[in-house]
């Protein structure tokens, strides 16, 4: 029988990690993923969890572990966060191009300078060229759950991708709610062994990780990006599957809220959907149809269920914990480009918040909604507005 | 002991044909690990006492043992002359590559 405990979004990573049963976990602590790796640690002290714990001495040498473990054929765990996972940056892009079906989940994290333990999304989507597929969770439920299909989209044999889950840190990691815990016997009946035909065996041996031309190079790089675009299927399939099995289903690459008939959509990724999943419910009360669209996957991208958001005369807005500096956020620069192929032609805004972990509140996305209802009015505007920036943006 | 052979390098006519990520079944070789050798150990066989110290020490396996005395395998001698350095009887002499022998 499932059952429910009462759970942080660490603890609940805990659990789907558990359930999923790894054969080998290696992760270096780093707040605010820490309680993640002390509750794996836990269950393989006890012994409720048989795997083997990796000590390492950096996130580099954890993935690189990963790497190993899985190249035999075990299935394999790792969290990190911020600084952690830009110190494992070239582990990241070794895993994808090796094709290990490795499964993280990461704290979304301030990077420094200025040092800050708090969150925002600027560690993950910095690397979002990395080969991996990047999946946002919204609540300790989801992220539980992501884990478990996680597994089995990582290993689909047409994907062999690793896959990264996001967590606001703080916002999500360190609250508590509900969880449902399902039952181990339905978990493994969903997530069969892992099986790979690319691993070291005595009876086969291969050569793994070798060097390519520039002969052949390129043909192995367009082999990631399709298998990443194969995701796509891969991961609708799952999620119905999970959905039958377990009573939740999340969507796919978006889960969409009263955007069928809104005047505008706000387009966003991680926790704060729930907060302005709120506020479209307020301000349909007041009779201004506003919808929201959150980003589960932003590699592989959701180009077509983007696309769908175009109508006429709706305004979209685009709100992300990130920045490229001298730019946009990068959230912004693939919807947009999503949208301008489909011909959207009325406005798209970028609303940059909470960057070093400040709030992003009720009112704030309330005046983003108002923004975007006037947009339509007022063509000739930067539309790139940060929010509540606390200081006036110009002027000495 | 066991060698690989060259095979022929097959190129890839579609992305199917290529491994799902670099990853090979091991010991496929394509062409002789030997090519960019500049000395080339010659052995004098007359001088040879076949003590076997230059087959014990070659890192790279490539000497091999023919009757009483041993041979090179001059696809997988790398010419670093550790061989001619061990061989007390002063039998291997290296000598220098053509130039352009590769090309
Ligand atoms: S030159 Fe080096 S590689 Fe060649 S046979 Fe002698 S020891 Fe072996
Ligand atoms: S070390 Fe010299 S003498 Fe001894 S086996 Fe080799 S070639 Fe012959």
């Amino acid at each position: 029988m499932s059952k429910k405990l009462f759970l942080s979004g660490n603890e609940a990573i805990a659990f789907g990690a558990k359930l999923s049963r790894p054969h080998v976990i290696a992760a270096y602590p780093i707040t605010p993923q820490t309680v993640v790796v002390e509750k794996l640690a836990e269950m393989v002290s006890s012994g409720s969890l048989n795997a083997h714990y990796l000590h390492v001495e950096s996130e580099h040498s954890a993935l690189s572990a990963m790497m190993g473990a899985s190249a035999i054929g075990a299935r394999t765990f790792t969290a990190t966060s911020s600084q952690g996972l830009v110190y494992m940056a070239e582990c990241l892009h070794y895993a994808s191009g090796g094709r290990f079906p490795i499964v993280m989940m990461n704290a979304n994290r301030s990077l420094a300078l200025p040092w800050s333990i708090y969150g925002d999304q600027r560690d993950s989507l910095s690397l979002l060229d990395s080969g991996w597929i990047q999946v946002y969770a919204e609540d300790a439920q989801e992220s539980l759950d992501l884990v478990i299909q996680a597994y089995r989209i990582a290993e689909d044999i047409r994907v062999l991708t690793p896959v990264m889950i996001n967590l606001d840190g703080f916002a999500l990691t360190h609250t508590y709610e509900p969880v449902i815990i399902p039952d181990q016997e339905e978990v493994d009946a969903f997530l069969p062994p892992y099986a790979n035909p690319n691993i070291m065996d005595l009876q086969h041996p291969r050569n793994l990780g070798f060097s390519s031309t520039p002969k052949d190079n390129m043909e192995f790089k367009y082999q990631q990006h399709a298998a990443v675009l194969c995701a796509k299927d891969v991961i609708s399939d799952v999620d119905a599957a999970y959905g039958k099995r377990f009573g939740r289903r999340y969507g796919g690459l978006v889960s969409n809220y009263r955007t069928e008939d809104a005047e505008c959509v706000l387009v966003t990724l991680g926790s704060v959907a729930g907060t302005v999943r709120a506020v479209v419910d307020e301000m349909r009360k007041e009779g201004k149809a506003a919808g929201l669209c959150r980003l589960r996957y932003m590699r592989p991208f959701p180009e077509a269920e983007i696309a769908a958001l175009s109508a006429t005369n709706r305004a979209i807005g685009v709100l992300e914990k990130d920045i490229s500096f001298g730019y946009e956020g990068a959230v912004y620069t693939n919807v947009n480009s999503a949208l301008l192929k489909a011909g959207h032609a009325s406005p798209v805004l970028n609303f940059i918040g909470g960057l070093g972990g400040r709030s992003i509140t009720r009112e704030d996305i309330r005046s983003i909604f108002e923004d975007l209802l006037a947009a339509e009015r007022q063509r000739a505007i930067d539309p790139v507005r940060f929010v509540n920036l606390g200081v006036a943006a110009h002027g000495r | 002991m066991i060698k690989p052979k060259i095979q022929r390098y097959k190129q890839p006519r579609t992305i199917s044909e290529y491994p799902v990520g670099p990853s090979f079944q091991a010991g496929h070789l394509v062409f002789t690990n030997s090519n960019y050798r500049t000395f080339k150990p010659i052995i004098d066989i007359t001088l040879c006492v076949g003590c076997l110290a230059c087959y014990a020490t070659c890192p790279d396996g490539a000497l091999f043992r023919r009757g009483k005395k041993v041979s090179i395998d001059y696809d997988f001698c790398k010419g670093c002359g550790i061989c001619a350095s061990e061989c007390k009887a002063k039998a291997i002499a290296m000598k220098k590559e053509e130039p352009g022998r590769n090309e």
